[in-house]
């Protein structure tokens, strides 16, 4: 039987090597921007959407491509018939009043995320506030159908 | 004759599905007991940590060697596919996830069941075939505080660190392969995982995960070692299904916890 000693030591080494694991695992590999979000010192802002496309809640808010906060929920209101998305901004970033949100595509085939333009406003955002300025989703069968439907026009324009 | 033999069955039938429920509560009362006596073998904490030395300490290494092909074939099968989509750079986020989320938790638990679980059956088993839980309980010793409890308290600690530096290895694995091999931009590798790794809802639950397995496959070696037929060969038969019913515990606990938790809303 092994003496008590080098027992403790190798398994305070191996409980240490396991806690260093969870650490490098939460400090390296995960988002560390997102550490705000987790701790929930965050404000809430809506934004209304005719169309939001593929959006899915914990998708990403961006602006100028920075990571400012994620998606908190998605509902459907049957009063005004849009979908009202309740975004999660992290409160170290404060926004002016008239910042439009829009829902962009990361890449050709990426995830949709929701992206934030600043305005000009003097007044910041406020939890609860919901932003005026937004622009849907572009989907892919809307764009394909405008184009031919263009290209129909051009056509008809040309014959005559 | 034929109603006989049908009867037979039947009997043979309803008798198995009442020592299964038999099976079931005693193992659900060796459990409570287990709880109840777990402060004495938490305020006994050398015997726990000798438990932890022999659970956790002596996994390590087919722990470590296992997770290390197991990140590299991610990293070899992940680039494989995604080049073809020309998004070779999100490797780094496709051997994070998979690992954190499933692979890590649920390979480091099936190892764990078939190195530590099948020796703590093996070892209680041959305990009660020698008689020597009788002789602590002639004592005034109550073997369950004092065998069981260190020996659950000692996996069920072990478990997550286990599956921690599994998924931290297997990442590493992945790294070696994808970076180091085949030559990915290591910047892109990191910044991607990272941009989609999330800590609560990956690392988090990934550890919450372990941390069941590791009470369902601690919980199922004790029990299948205490309730083992006091003969050579009822340890062996105790050891084979330990492993066998760890096994099916782990996946189906798998499919029930990820149902709940990355429901991809």
């Amino acid at each position: 039987m092994m003496s008590k000693r080098v027992l403790d030591i190798w398994v305070g080494a191996f409980v240490l090597a396991g806690l260093v694991s969870i650490m490098f695992l939460a400090l390296r590999v995960a988002n560390q921007s997102t550490f705000a979000l987790a701790a929930g010192d965050t404000y809430r802002v809506q934004a209304r959407f005719d169309n939001i496309g593929g959006l899915k809640v914990r998708a990403p808010v961006k602006s100028a491509g920075v990571l400012v906060g994620r998606v908190a929920g998605i509902r459907f209101d049957n009063e005004s018939f849009e979908a009202v998305v309740a975004l999660e901004l992290d409160a170290a970033y404060r926004f002016p009043r008239d910042t439009a949100a829009k829902i962009l595509t990361s890449g050709l085939l990426g995830e949709q995320y929701i992206g934030l333009a600043a305005g000009g406003d003097t007044v910041n955002l406020n939890d609860g506030d919901t932003l005026k300025i937004t622009q849907s989703a572009i989907v892919l069968e809307n764009l394909i159908g405008q184009f031919l439907y263009s290209k129909a026009a051009d056509g008809d324009e040309k014959k005559q | 004759m034929m109603a006989r033999g049908l009867l037979d069955l039947l009997a043979a039938l309803g008798a198995r599905v009442n020592g299964a429920v038999v099976r079931l509560g005693f193992a659900s009362r060796f459990f409570l007991a287990v709880l109840a006596g777990s402060g004495t073998s938490l305020r006994r904490l050398p015997l726990t940590i000798r438990e932890i030395y022999f659970a956790g300490v002596l996994s390590l290494v087919i722990i470590v060697v296992s997770a290390l092909f197991v990140g590299m074939v991610l990293g070899l099968q992940g680039y494989d596919t995604l080049v073809r989509y020309g998004s070779a750079e999100a490797l780094g986020t496709l051997v994070a996830l998979s690992l954190t989320r499933e692979l890590g938790p649920v390979l480091a638990a099936l190892l764990f069941a078939s190195r530590a679980g099948s020796a703590i059956t093996a070892e209680i088993g041959l305990m009660k075939t020698t008689e020597q839980l009788s002789a602590m309980e002639m004592m005034a010793v109550d073997p369950i505080a004092r065998i069981v409890g260190p020996r659950f308290w000692g996996g069920v600690i072990s478990m997550p660190l286990l599956a921690a530096i599994f998924t931290l290895v297997g990442i590493f694995g992945g790294y070696l392969i994808g970076v180091v091999l085949i030559g990915l931009d290591p910047g892109s590798f990191w910044s991607q995982m990272q941009g989609s790794v999330e800590l609560r809802e990956d690392i988090v639950n990934g550890l919450i995960k372990a941390f069941v397995f590791g009470v369902a496959v601690t919980l199922i070696a004790v029990f299948e070692g205490y309730d083992a037929v006091p003969t050579a060969e009822g340890v062996s038969r105790a050891t084979t299904r330990t492993v066998v019913t760890s096994a099916l515990a782990i996946l189906a606990l798998d499919f029930v916890l990820t149902a709940f938790m990355f429901r991809g809303v």
